[in-house]
């Protein structure tokens, strides 16, 4: 079953990828040109993709903290697990928002200009921070690993590993100590980063007074919740599929934990949420309500309630109660349907993102302004052009790839912590 | 409207004397202001007009429209038009949203964007509650067209440099754009274009900081309004109501 899921996720990227491939010749052929963002709704699906990749990012890294600054001792196994995925969905965020760039060569300004009064300057700071830990937190939590399969593995994937190793042979148990004791200190500058950055990119929304859809206080801690729900979702699934499951027992213990995890926060998220309608929806300025109004009964309705509400929460929710939490002998498809709950959740936590980023923008901020002249990019109304969501759907299987990739040839998780080598 | 005892023929005059008398300051005491009467004008959109072509601003960019309200039920029915250039606001939004310090503002008032500089981020047109910045795509008015017109190529010189549309790549392509109160011929000592052609004399344009100026004595007016001032921004953009 795993194998053919595996199968199924290789051959979607794969596809994703190729078919991708002609979303990104369009934007690089043509620019801005077929999207259908522009100057009055100025950002769009990719920056939905970066908030919802950076939040999976975030969450999933902030789970790798638990092994290596909490030290829960059960979750050990999955540390590097959660630490790649966190590394692949950063790449995708990355991505994402390059793309957005009108002048995407030009994205070392952020840094080298840098304005310290702008969220944006400050996600630049971050993200090369936060990127920076997550490879060397990587390396340490690999290196032995690395090593190992230097002298074990066969001839390419060990070829790979040595030179990865960067010529670090040093094994004992001296050796590991000390690389505990740095991925532990690393995991401690990580955990207010990874709080900084993702809390920073709710800020980035939540400073804009122009949009009070996104003027809220509320902002970053809701951003920062939704990527613990999304990210952790992310990671349960990802470990049901590709992490270490020699021991039934061991991945049941692993998945009713991270289903708790996962359960209680989808739950908080929503609570934030609700409070962020209720109260948006008692005022009676219109461009506090109308983003609202648009989520809830607009013409795209349906990302609401039925992506998020009804795939991402309610049935999720549904499913986790009835199989993580039960104590008592589990049986034995309690892992996958687990991880099917919190696949939905990460995969539908994109409309969350969208609901996000487009409705606060369709308030034209000068009543009238949209009938006042006339071109491209100066209207109210967006949906994302088929070139977007080709560029989209590149960047999504670039990162799945990558990950895949990465899985197959590092020892992330051994061989011998698997059923199915 | 007799708010001001100027005659219609000397208003123009007037305010290219106090430009003129403006640029023999150093720049950190001058203070450019434009000033809109809704009163006087007529929704003819010249000046949008004059903007787009003193600017050559290509589909999809503008810096001037003028926006049209309608009040009232019929048989009582009146329109009122909202000219809408950049409010150079004293603190604005969108300068304190750049990461990459692309745009700024300027000792005299005006905020310049760096086109050089700008990574097309968009922070800035989220962030300006007046939707007074556009995002330039790289559209030509003859696309689709067997040629694109070489008119369209030719520069147009905001901030006192010329900016040729060589490609739909280079800068000012990818940025973000806005109304520059023309300022490069603002310092050849000339009038904006929207207000060198507004028919029916509805803006006016000066130095502030010189009480003798025709915009200092208009800025004193009760009629004098800021565009959604709960915000904060403190715009220069004063409309007489």
């Amino acid at each position: 079953m795993k194998r053919f899921i595996k199968s199924i996720v290789w051959l979607l990227a794969v596809i994703g990828f190729g078919v991708g491939i002609y979303g990104m010749y369009l934007r690089f052929t043509t620019g801005h040109r077929l999207a259908d963002y522009g100057s009055y709704i100025p950002w769009g699906l990719w920056v939905a993709f970066y908030i919802y990749f950076i939040g999976l990012s975030a969450g999933s890294f902030l789970l790798s903290t638990l092994v290596y600054v909490a030290r829960i001792e059960r979750l050990e196994k999955i540390g590097k697990l959660a630490l790649f995925t966190a590394f692949g969905c950063l790449v995708a965020a990355l991505l994402s928002i390059w793309m957005d760039l009108g002048h995407m060569f030009r994205v070392g300004n952020v840094l080298l200009h840098m304005n310290l009064n702008s969220m944006m300057s400050w996600m630049g700071i971050l993200y090369s921070s936060y990127f920076a830990i997550i490879l060397v937190e990587l390396w340490f939590a690999l290196r032995v690993d690395l090593i190992e399969t230097a002298q074990t593995g066969n001839s390419g994937s060990a070829a790979f590993a040595k030179f990865l190793s960067f010529g670090s042979t040093d094994t004992s148990k001296e050796a590991k100590a000390r690389d505990h004791a740095r991925l532990r200190v690393l995991g401690t500058i990580g955990v207010p980063l990874a709080i900084a950055f993702h809390g920073g990119v709710g800020a980035l929304f939540g400073v804009v007074q122009a949009r009070p859809h996104w003027n809220s206080g509320l902002m970053p801690i809701a951003f920062l919740i939704g990527a613990l729900a999304s990210g952790g979702a992310l990671l349960t699934a990802v470990v049901y599929i590709w992490g270490p499951d020699k021991n039934k027992q061991q991945l049941n213990e692993i998945m009713k934990f991270l289903g708790k995890i996962v359960l209680a926060l989808i739950l908080f998220d929503f609570l934030l949420e609700i409070a962020e309608f209720l109260v948006g929806l008692y005022s009676l300025a219109p461009a506090e309500r109308l983003p609202l109004e648009a989520i809830l009964h607009g013409p795209y309705w349906y990302v609401f309630w039925i992506v998020h509400f009804l795939i991402g929460v309610v049935v999720p929710v549904i499913i986790l109660f009835a199989r993580a939490v039960p104590k008592g002998q589990p049986d034995k498809y309690v892992g996958g349907s687990i991880a099917f709950a919190c696949l939905l959740v990460a995969v539908t936590f994109i409309a969350v993102r969208f609901n996000i980023v487009i409705p606060a923008q369709i308030n034209p901020e000068i009543p009238g302004l949209e009938y006042a002249f006339g071109g491209p990019g100066l209207k109210f109304t967006y949906l994302p052009s088929i070139m977007e969501w080709l560029v989209a759907a590149w960047v999504t299987c670039f990162g799945v790839l990558l990950f895949l990739v990465g899985e197959k040839i590092l020892p992330i998780v051994k061989d011998d912590n698997r059923e199915v080598a | 409207m007799a708010l001001i005892d100027i005659k219609p023929h000397e208003i123009r005059k007037r305010m290219i004397d106090d430009i003129r008398r403006a640029l023999q300051k150093p720049i950190q005491d001058r203070r450019w202001v434009m000033v809109i009467d809704q009163e006087k004008c007529v929704g003819c959109t010249a000046c949008t007009t004059s903007c787009v072509a003193e600017n050559h601003l290509p589909p999809g960019v503008v810096y001037r429209p003028v926006v049209e309200e309608e009040h009232g039920n019929y048989p009582n029915v009146r329109k009122s038009f909202l000219p809408r250039p950049c409010m150079q606001c004293d603190d604005p939004p969108c300068v304190k949203v750049c990461p990459a310090h692309a745009t700024w503002k300027r000792m005299d008032g005006i905020i310049e964007i760096n086109y050089k500089r700008c990574i097309g981020c968009r922070y800035c047109i989220s962030a300006c509650p007046y939707s007074a910045r556009t995002f330039d795509m790289g559209y030509f008015y003859t696309d689709n067209t067997p040629e694109i017109m070489q008119y369209e190529r030719e520069p147009n010189f905001e901030y006192g440099k010329a900016w040729p549309r060589k490609d739909r790549e280079s800068s000012p392509v990818g940025n973000a754009r806005k109304c520059t109160y023309c300022i490069h011929k603002v310092e050849k000592g000339m009038l904006p274009a929207c207000v060198s052609t507004c028919i029916g004399d509805a803006t006016y344009f000066g130095d502030a900081n010189d009480p003798k100026s025709l915009i200092a004595e208009l800025l004193a007016s009760p009629r004098a309004r800021k565009l959604r001032e709960e915000e904060g921004t403190e715009p220069a953009t004063t409309y007489l109501v």
